[in-house]
C-alpha cells in the first residue's frame, strides 16, 4: 500500500455509468436483471480497490463487465485511456493479456483432467509467451515457485491440492500473461481463516513485487479493509459509496455503509456486547424492479421524500470520498414519472442515462 | 447451578476408510448447562460437525465408530436404542445446518416441513401444529407467515429459507439446538437478525445452544463459553473473554494473529499460520499442532501428546508451551482496533500505532 496512491495521475481503468442488464422471462414477461446499473469508479495504478456489498448487488457482474467478459448493456470501461468498447477483435484479444481474473473458486476454474502445470502452460500458449518447450517449463516452474508452489507439482492434478493450494493455482495461472490489472473475485472466501492470511499476503507481496493493479471483490469487510487502500460499496447495482479505507471506517457517509459497518461482528467480546447495530428492515428489493430514486430507501432509516424522485449521484463528500446520498445535497438524476413502470419493455439498455456531472 | 444438561466424556470417532482409520474426534469432554452458548471452532475438517453429529449418532456406523458417554438427561445417547434416539433427536436436540436448501425438501410446501416434526413426535392434531407452526414463523421473522405455508422453499430468499430452517429445528421445542454454520452462508446484516433471534429464544426458553463457526466475530457476540478444535481434539477451552484476551495455545494465538479485523488500520500484514492442518489418517506424532507452530520449542513436542491442562478456573490448554501475556495480548483483536475515539489515535498505521507484533518468529 503506497501514500502516494489514488493521486491526480490517470487511472489505470476508469469504470462511467455501466450498466449490464441480464435479459430474463420471455413474451409478456420479459423483463431484465439490472445486475450492475449505473456503476461508475476509478482504479489507481498500483492500488487495491476494494468492493463491497452484499450477495447479489453486482459486484462480481462489475468485475466481469471491466474485463469484458460480460458485455456491458451501456457505460463506458477506459483501460489505460483507452476506451475497449473501440477496440476491435483483434485489438481486444491482445489486450486480454494485461488483466486476468482470480476466482472464488479455483477448483471450478481447473480442469480436473489437466495436470496442474499444462493449466498455467495453457495461459502462456493463449498468448504466445514463450519460445519453445524449454522455455515454457521453465516459465511455468518460476511460475508455481513465485505464488509459493513447488515446482515439482507440475504433473498433479486439482483434486491433490487443498483450497489454499488451488487458490495459488489460479493466481499462478493469471500471472502467466504478465497483466498489469488483477480481478480478484472473493478469492478467499473459500479458504480457512489460517489459509486466508496466507493468500492475502500472496496477493500483498505479489502487489509489490510487480507492481500490479487488484480490484478486490469480497462480502467480508475486514478482509476488504486489510487489503485495500480505497473501498466501494455496492447496494443494489450501485456504488453508494467510494473513499479511503481509514474513512469508509472511520467516517461513513452513506446510511447504508452505516449499517453495513454496524453489522459486522468483531472478534473482541467486550466490544460485541457493546455494539449497537443499525437495523435494516426488510429485504433487499428485487433487482429486476429496484425502487424508483435511491435504491436504498425502502430499507433507509433516514429517508426521506426526495428519495423517491431523485436517483442520488455519487458526490464528492469532504475530502477522501464520495457518497451517493441526497443528505449530502440533492445531486442525481430526476426519476422520470411514467404511467408503466415497465414502459422502456423489450430494450435491455439504461434508455435515460441523463449525466449530471456531479463536479 | 443445578447439573449439566448434556455431559460429554472421551468422546471418539473413526471411520475406515481405504486409506486407514481415520481419527475425527479424539478424547472430546465437555459439559452444556440449560441456556448456555457453547461456541466450537476451528478449521475445516478438525471434526466440528461429526463430533455434534455423533451425539445423537447422527453419522454411519459402520464406516463410522463412536466411542464414550453421551449422557443428556442421565440417559446415555450412546448406547441408546435406535427407537429411542429418534425421540430424542426430533425433541430433545433440534439440528440447523449450514445450506438452507439441503435441510429443506424443495417439493414440500414449507408449513409441512415445519409440522412434520411436531406431528410426528408430539401429541397435537394438524390443527394445532399449523398454528404453532404460524406461531414460530412469525417468531423467527417470515412476515405474513400464516399466508405462506403453503409457498415452496424456491419462493423464499436464502435468508427466509435459513429462518424456515431454524422454526423447523425449534419446532418441537428442543433443550439443545445444533447450529452447525447456521449463518455463515448469509450476509452479515441478515446473519445479526439470525443471531439475536436464537440469542432471543434462548432467554425465553433457556434453550442450550451449541454453536459451530469458523467466524470469531460471531463467536464474540454469542458465546459463553469456547472451544477450539485442531485435528480431532480440543487445543483449548475457555469463556469467551479470556478465550479472546488471553489466549494461551499456539495454534489459538496463530489464529487470532492471521484474522483480519474491522477497524485495524494500522496496515501491518497478517501473520499467517504455515502449512495445512493434518490429515485424520495420517497424524503426527506427538503435538498434532507441532508441523506448524512457531512457538515450538521442546523435543517433547516431536513425541509426546500434551494433555489437556487446566491452566486457571475454566481454561484448558492441550499445549506443553503456552504463549507469553505479551504476545497473547497483541494477537487479540481488542489490541489491534483502534482506540475509540476514533479522532484520537493517529492516521494511517504509521509505525507506532500498535503493540508489536511479539513473540519469536
Ligand atoms: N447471467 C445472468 N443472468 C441473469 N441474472 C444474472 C446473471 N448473472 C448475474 N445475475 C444476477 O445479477 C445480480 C448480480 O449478480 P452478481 O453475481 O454480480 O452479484 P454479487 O454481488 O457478485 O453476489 P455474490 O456476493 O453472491 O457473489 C444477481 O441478482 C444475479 O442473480
Ligand atoms: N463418512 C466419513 N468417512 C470418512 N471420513 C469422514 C466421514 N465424515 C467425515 N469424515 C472426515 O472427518 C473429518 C472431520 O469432518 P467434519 O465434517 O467434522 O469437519 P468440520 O470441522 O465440520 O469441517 P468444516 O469446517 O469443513 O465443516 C474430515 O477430515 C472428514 O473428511
Ligand atoms: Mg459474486
Ligand atoms: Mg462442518
Amino acid at each position: 500500500m503506497t501514500a502516494e496512491v489514488g493521486s491526480e495521475h490517470d487511472p489505470l481503468v476508469k469504470v462511467e455509468d455501466l450498466r449490464v442488464h441480464f435479459p430474463i422471462g420471455r413474451g409478456r414477461d420479459k423483463t431484465a436483471v439490472r445486475a450492475v446499473d449505473g456503476v461508475s469508479l476509478e482504479v489507481h495504478r498500483g492500488e487495491t480497490l476494494g468492493l463491497v456489498g452484499e450477495s447479489g448487488c453486482g459486484k462480481s457482474t462489475t468485475g466481469l463487465a471491466l474485463l469484458r467478459l460480460v458485455e456491458p448493456t451501456a457505460g463506458t470501461v477506459t483501460f489505460d485511456g483507452v476506451d475497449l468498447a473501440t477496440l476491435s477483435r483483434r485489438e481486444l484479444r491482445r489486450w486480454r493479456r494485461r488483466a486476468a481474473m482470480i476466482f472464488q473458486d479455483p477448483y471450478a476454474s481447473l480442469d480436473p483432467r489437466v495436470p496442474v502445470g499444462e493449466t498455467v502452460g495453457e495461459a502462456l500458449d493463449i498468448h504466445d509467451l514463450h519460445q519453445g518447450k524449454r522455455e515454457r517449463s521453465a516459465r511455468i516452474a518460476e511460475l508455481l515457485e513465485r505464488v509459493g508452489l513447488h515446482p515439482d507439482v507440475v504433473d498433479r492434478y486439482p483434486h491433490e491440492f487443498s483450497g489454499g493450494q488451488r487458490q495459488r493455482l489460479g493466481i499462478a495461472r493469471a500471472l502467466a500473461c504478465e497483466p498489469e490489472f488483477l480481478v480478484c473475485d472473493e478469492p478467499i472466501a473459500a479458504l480457512d481463516v489460517s489459509i486466508q492470511a496466507q493468500v492475502m499476503n500472496l496477493l500483498a507481496e505479489l502487489q509489490s513485487e510487480l507492481g500490479l493493479t487488484y480490484l478486490f471483490i469480497a462480502h467480508d469487510l475486514a478482509a476488504v479493509q486489510h487489503v485495500s487502500d480505497r473501498i466501494a460499496v455496492m447496494y443494489l447495482g450501485r456504488v453508494v459509496e467510494l473513499a479511503d479505507r481509514t474513512r469508509i471506517y472511520r467516517d461513513p457517509q452513506h446510511p447504508y455503509t452505516r449499517a453495513l459497518l454496524s453489522a459486522i461482528p468483531v472478534p473482541d467480546p467486550p466490544r460485541e456486547r457493546r455494539r449497537v447495530r443499525v437495523p435494516l428492515p426488510g429485504d433487499v428489493p428485487s433487482p429486476t424492479d429496484p425502487p424508483s430514486g435511491c435504491r436504498f430507501r425502502t430499507r433507509c432509516p433516514e429517508v426521506f421524500e426526495a428519495c423517491g424522485r431523485i436517483l442520488p449521484a455519487l458526490q464528492q463528500v469532504g475530502a477522501g470520498g464520495r457518497a451517493a446520498c441526497l443528505l449530502h445535497g440533492e445531486l442525481g438524476d430526476p426519476v422520470e414519472r411514467s404511467p408503466h413502470p415497465d414502459a422502456g419493455r423489450g430494450t435491455t439498455t439504461g434508455s435515460h442515462v441523463a449525466e449530471i456531472d456531479p463536479g | 447451578m443445578s447439573g449439566p444438561l448434556l455431559s460429554v466424556r472421551d468422546l471418539n470417532v473413526r471411520f475406515g476408510t481405504k486409506r486407514g482409520t481415520a481419527q475425527v474426534v479424539r478424547g472430546m469432554s465437555y459439559d452444556l448447562h440449560e441456556g448456555e452458548t457453547l461456541a466450537i471452532v476451528g478449521e475445516s475438517g478438525s471434526g466440528k460437525s461429526v463430533s455434534t453429529l455423533a451425539l445423537t449418532r447422527l453419522i454411519p456406523t459402520p464406516p463410522g465408530r463412536i466411542e464414550g458417554q453421551v449422557l443428556l438427561d442421565g440417559d446415555d445417547l450412546v448406547t441408546m436404542p435406535e427407537k429411542q434416539l429418534l425421540q430424542v433427536r426430533g425433541t430433545r436436540v433440534g439440528y440447523v445446518f449450514q445450506d438452507p436448501m439441503t435441510s429443506l425438501n424443495p417439493v414440500h410446501p414449507i408449513g409441512r416441513q415445519v409440522t412434520e416434526g411436531m406431528r410426528f413426535h408430539l401429541d397435537v392434531s394438524e390443527h394445532e401444529a399449523r398454528d404453532r407452526a404460524v406461531d414460530l414463523l412469525r417468531q423467527v421473522g417470515i412476515p405474513g407467515a400464516e399466508k405462506r405455508l403453503d409457498d415452496y422453499p424456491h419462493q423464499f430468499s436464502g435468508g427466509m429459507r435459513q429462518r424456515v430452517v431454524i422454526a423447523i429445528g425449534l419446532a418441537c421445542d428442543p433443550k439443545i439446538l445444533i447450529a452447525d454454520e447456521m449463518t455463515t452462508a448469509l450476509d452479515v446484516t441478515t446473519q445479526a437478525q439470525i443471531t439475536d433471534l436464537v440469542q432471543h429464544l434462548q432467554e425465553e426458553r433457556r434453550m442450550a445452544v451449541i454453536w459451530i463457526t469458523h467466524d470469531l466475530g460471531v463467536v464474540a457476540g454469542i458465546a459463553d463459553r469456547v472451544m477450539v478444535m485442531y485435528a480431532g481434539q480440543v487445543i483449548e477451552e475457555a469463556s469467551v473473554d479470556r478465550l479472546f484476551a488471553e489466549p494461551r495455545h499456539p495454534y489459538t494465538v496463530g489464529l487470532l494473529m492471521s484474522l483480519p479485523v474491522l477497524g485495524d488500520l494500522r496496515g501491518e500484514a497478517l501473520t499467517a499460520i504455515p502449512g495445512l492442518p493434518p490429515s485424520p489418517t495420517d497424524l503426527p506424532d506427538g503435538c498434532s499442532f507441532h508441523p506448524r507452530c512457531s512457538f515450538r520449542d521442546d523435543e517433547r513436542c516431536l513425541t509426546e501428546q500434551p494433555p489437556l491442562r487446566e491452566i486457571a478456573p475454566g481454561h484448558h490448554v492441550r499445549s506443553f508451551y503456552e504463549v507469553d501475556d505479551a504476545t497473547a495480548r497483541a494477537a487479540s483483536a481488542a489490541q489491534r482496533i483502534e482506540v475509540e475515539p476514533p479522532e484520537a489515535s493517529n492516521d494511517d498505521g504509521s509505525p507506532d500505532a500498535g503493540p508489536p507484533g511479539g513473540g519469536r518468529p
